[in-house]
């Protein structure tokens, strides 16, 4: 029986920061459901792999539910319509995901029926069906990992099948100041939550799942033991784990929840583990129980700019417009608009961008403090202190200013988790998360130069060869012919003479 | 104390003078020296520098103390990272400007096979046999514009990647 | 409606070098003024003048090197030089042997190689160096402290400013009226004459822990010290570097042969070490980056400091051993970095 948490921290992470957790102000109210938008804006690009190909036509009418997009390649999602109603466009429109400029977009005009496809709420009973067929019904509900990285799960689950695992671990862990979404899931929606986990063990053929929790959320933890008491599957266990920044990340949790590092450049897959955010474990249980495809998602709306944070539940492509609207609308203190948190989140130059799968926080957040002029680095080593990775940001920056690549691989940048914990603590106000996206930018320009330098004087060193080699061969060829003539005779030449002139004449 | 000061400061003027003349005068490996400096140069053998290739480049570099700046697609960085590795004070800008990359395309509505580009190429980046069409390997093509000038029926343009 | 857009991380850092140098100036407060009521003032007349040296010789460089002065100015690293050269240097100095040296520090050892962030060598430290082989003489005029020694004679403010400005002393007065060897330099001279620590420990000038006025000194020292760790302006590496790098030697040594050797007590009291372990090693520009690379660092400098008093000619030895693990540091950064999470422990070092 899994009863009241236990606090195991088996792992240790180096550094991080204990952030001031902005939470409360969006936890008040439980999740808040956003009325139908009138428009839907879908892009056809909100995962990771290659964009869905639309399959539907302009003027056509679509019903919720309905396949709008489907991945061309092996790594994609399907993108379903989240209402009923007529595409009215496909062209490009603001999203997030370029901080406000254009990509490709269906665009639907809500009827208001919300009318579904016939096969709606059958739940599929997943137990009886092996794991491979439970992974391809996934595949079909366009299910990302909705913890921001939008992976698309069905292929990260049957990646992970074809390795060792051992423990499946679900994220409960928010990634940074105000963002509670993952919490209000996990208070108001525990049961499906650990639906979706044991979904999750019998596709993956496991028997450990950890559902992990951060200790300041107290309430979440109740109800998660209770919804775990009430499945009574052994093998479920709950953790706890102290809030310090960046531990919801994914390698950060494996290290913590089980002591054992991601190698670097691999996934937890390599060490035994998986990892899927709990919103991602409650989609999984909406699409198989209730037959309701990826369409909608809890999003905390937040910030100073904001009158009224919340939590919503809002259909996938609502203009975020519409959802600050309901959240009160904006405050005078309004200046930037961040989807997700304040330490890695994109700042969007506009609001008419639509809610995508990514998106798990919209934080309004007022004007920031100047930030002062950027000063030479002082080498107090503050950023060395609280990066996760353990690597040494002072020296990575030194060597990103001489444009050094050799000595950025050696010391590591390729590891930076880009979490921002440096930043944060150098006194003289460097960018340094900025600094190092460019530098690895840069060490990837550099090499695709290098192997473009390399294969060009590799052809130019084959093509001398081959000239000499053709130029030797003809010498031969005229060395044997002439060797011929010769043994055959000054009148032999003198034949071949008369026959040329012979046939010069003619 | 004048004196101490005197003496250390003439000491110090032979050593610093000393030093700077072998580093800039004595010979250095030199063979080794043309490699890296060939290894810094963008490949591209087009011989815009006026050398028929990179290598002869670097050599003209290194041996005959050739001006570093006469590259055009290795851009103002390979003229930075020659000062450097050669421990030259001056990084003058290039001596034309610094070409955009860029790849050609042949024409095959116009090509008529005669096969001067191929072997004007000089990492045979352009396939065809005679008096059939030819074309340009894209991932190959450095952008030294050399197959420009041999083409009898001029079918042959760049166009920026 | 439109927004502006920024850079991740949305959150500004709330350290600032400016602060964390006013706090290291603040800490220093409390042993100034032990220092002043056992020594005179005339360590606030150095002060003024290395600060003044200090901060014109930082504006002639920026000037020199066309940055806008008031950018290096506002970050109080050359307050900070000055003030830790004027407590590495005898209360009684003439203006010019503090200008030579504040001048020396600012211009030659942080300037010249880069500015701040880019220095090698710890200023400070550079410009002690300096005057300490140009001025020996000048070094080497320590006054007692307060301690009730009928045959001393203090100076006025006056006398000590006069001293300042023209470098001679009122008429009256001969050198040997006004300065008295350091517990430091008693000790050796002592140990030299093969006296044993016990008799040299009888001396007046010695007090509990190391000299009279300078174990108090010491003392607030160690106080701004810890205050500086707590506030987090300092970690702990270096400072706990250069006590075991100073004491463990000692206490061995002491244990061996109290009688020819001194005791860690009194090495860690006396002089400048304690000020070398929590202000001058604790520079972060010319010390170690790494965690572990600061406890090497610091514990090299503390075993300098020891090594030096014992079998070495200067008398402190400080200086040198600080200066001597600036040169270290780009060795000992290349051996201490930290292994990097996800990479083997073959991988890297140490």
């Amino acid at each position: 029986m899994a009863g009241p948490a236990a606090t195991y921290d088996l792992g240790k992470l180096h550094g991080g920061l204990r952030l001031a957790a902005r939470k409360s102000e969006s936890t008040g109210l439980p999740i808040q459901s956003l009325p139908l938008p009138r428009q839907l804006i879908l892009p056809i690009d909100q995962h990771v792999g290659d964009p869905a190909q639309p399959l539907v036509g302009i003027g056509e009418r679509v019903l919720k539910g309905q396949v709008l997009a489907e991945p061309p390649g092996t790594l994609g999602a399907p993108v379903h319509a989240p209402s009923s109603g007529e595409v009215v466009a496909i062209e490009p429109w603001p999203v997030a995901g370029r901080h406000g400029d254009p990509a490709p977009c269906i665009v639907i005009e809500c009827d208001g029926e919300d009318r579904a496809m016939e096969s709606w709420e059958e739940p599929i009973p997943y137990a009886e069906l092996p794991g491979d067929t439970v992974l391809q019904k996934i595949l079909q509900g366009g299910i990302v990992g909705l913890g921001g990285a939008v992976y698309p799960t069905a292929q990260k689950l049957m990646q992970a099948v074809s390795c060792d695992l051992d423990y499946l671990i679900l994220n409960g862990a928010e990634w940074g100041p105000y963002i509670s979404c993952d919490d209000m899931l996990m208070r108001e929606r525990a049961h499906d939550i650990v639906s979706g986990a044991r979904i999750l063990l019998h596709a993956l053929q496991l028997d450990c799942a950890y559902i992990v929790v951060e200790s300041d959320k107290p309430e979440a933890i109740r109800q998660l033991a209770a919804a775990m008491t009430d499945a009574g599957d052994e093998r479920l266990t709950l953790k706890q784990i102290p809030t310090i920044y960046p531990s919801g990340g994914e390698d950060q949790l494996v290290q913590l929840v089980t002591n054992r590092e991601v190698p670097s450049g691999g996934l937890p897959t390599d060490i035994g583990c998986l990892v899927q955010n709990v919103g991602t474990a409650a989609a999984i249980h909406d699409w198989l129980q209730a037959g309701e495809p990826l369409i909608s998602r809890i999003t905390t709306i937040t910030g100073d700019g904001i009158a009224n944070p919340m939590n919503v539940r809002a259909r996938i492509g609502t203009p975020l417009a519409e959802i600050a609207e309901f959240a009160g609308g904006y405050t005078e203190d309004a200046r930037h608009l961040v989807i997700g948190g304040p330490m890695t989140g994109k700042s969007v130059s506009n609001d008419r961008v639509p809610l995508v799968k990514a998106t798990n926080c919209i934080l309004v957040m007022s004007a920031l403090p100047a930030n002062g002029p950027e000063l030479p680095c002082i080498r107090c080593g503050e950023c060395a202190a609280v990066c996760p990775v353990q690597l040494l940001p002072q020296q990575i920056f030194w060597y990103a200013c001489a444009d050094d690549e050799a000595q950025l691989r050696e010391y590591g940048l390729i590891d930076c988790i880009e979490c921002g914990c440096c930043d944060l603590v150098c006194p003289s106000h460097i960018p340094l998360t900025y600094d190092f996206r460019m530098a690895k930018a840069r060490i990837r320009e550099l090499a695709d130069e290098k192997a473009r330098a390399e294969r060009a004087r590799r052809r130019f060193e084959a093509r001398n060869e081959r000239r000499q080699r053709e130029q030797s061969e003809r010498e031969a060829e005229l060395a044997r012919q002439k060797a011929e003539a010769r043994q055959a005779g000054p009148d032999a030449i003198a034949e071949i003479l008369k026959r040329k002139r012979r046939e010069d004449g003619d | 104390m004048w004196i101490a000061i005197l003496t250390l400061t003439v000491i110090a003027l032979i050593a610093g003078l000393g030093l700077g003349f072998a580093a800039r005068k004595l010979p250095s490996n030199s063979s080794e020296l043309v490699e890296r400096v060939n290894d810094l140069l963008p490949q591209t053998q087009c011989a815009q520098c006026g050398y028929p290739g990179c290598r002869p480049y670097a050599a003209a570099i290194v041996e005959d103390g050739e001006a570093i700046n006469l590259c055009p697609p290795g851009g103002n960085d390979t003229v930075r990272r020659l000062a450097d590795l050669l421990g030259r004070d001056e990084i003058p800008p290039l001596a034309t400007g610094p070409a955009a990359p860029a790849v050609a395309v042949i024409d095959e509505s116009l090509c008529i096979g005669c096969t001067y580009c191929r072997a004007a190429c000089p990492v045979d980046a352009i396939v065809g046999a005679h008096q059939l069409m030819h074309t340009v390997i894209e991932t190959e093509c450095t952008g030294c514009e050399l197959c420009l000038a041999p083409c009898p029926v001029d079918c042959i343009t760049m166009r920026g990647s | 409606m439109e927004f502006e857009r920024h850079e991740a991380p949305h959150m500004v850092p709330t350290a600032n070098v400016a602060r964390m140098m006013q706090q290291v100036l603040l800490a220093l407060v409390p042993a100034a003024v032990a220092h002043i009521w056992f020594f005179g003032p005339g360590l606030v007349f150095n002060l003024l003048v290395a600060t003044a040296a200090c901060v014109g010789g930082e504006a002639l460089m920026m000037r020199l090197r066309g940055r806008p002065a008031v950018g290096a100015l506002s970050d109080y690293s050359a307050l900070v030089t000055a003030a830790l050269l004027a407590f590495a240097l005898p209360s009684l100095t003439p203006w010019w042997v503090t200008a030579t040296g504040a001048l020396f520090g600012i211009v030659v050892a942080k300037h010249l190689y880069g500015g701040i962030g880019f220095n090698i060598f710890n200023p400070a430290m550079a410009g002690y160096v300096v005057v300490l082989v140009a001025f020996p003489m000048h070094l080497n005029l320590w006054v007692a402290p307060r301690m009730g020694d009928i045959d001393y004679q203090f100076l006025t403010i006056l006398q000590t400013l006069t001293y300042t400005v023209t470098g001679s002393l009122p008429d009256a007065l001969t050198y040997d009226d006004i300065s008295r060897a350091t517990p430091l330099d008693a000790m050796k001279s002592g140990l030299n004459d093969l006296r044993t620590t016990v008799e040299i420990r009888s001396l007046p000038i010695m007090g509990d822990f190391g000299g009279v006025g300078w174990e108090w000194i010491g003392n607030f020292i160690a106080i701004g010290g810890f205050w500086l760790m707590v506030r987090k302006v300092i970690r702990w590496h270096i400072p706990l570097g250069v006590g075991a790098g100073l004491l463990i030697p000692a206490g061995i040594m002491w244990l061996l042969s109290p009688g020819t050797e001194p005791s860690p007590g009194f090495h860690m009291f006396s002089g400048a070490a304690l000020l070398c372990a929590f202000f001058i090693a604790t520079d972060p520009v010319s010390a170690a980056a790494s965690p572990k690379g600061r406890l090497v660092y610091g514990a090299g400098i503390g075993f300098l400091i020891y090594a030096i008093r014992t079998w070495g000619a200067n008398v402190d030895g400080v200086a040198f051993a600080v200066l001597i693990m600036n040169m270290a540091v780009p060795a000992i950064d290349r051996i201490t970095r930290p292994r990097i999470v996800g990479h083997s422990k073959d991988a890297g070092t140490l």
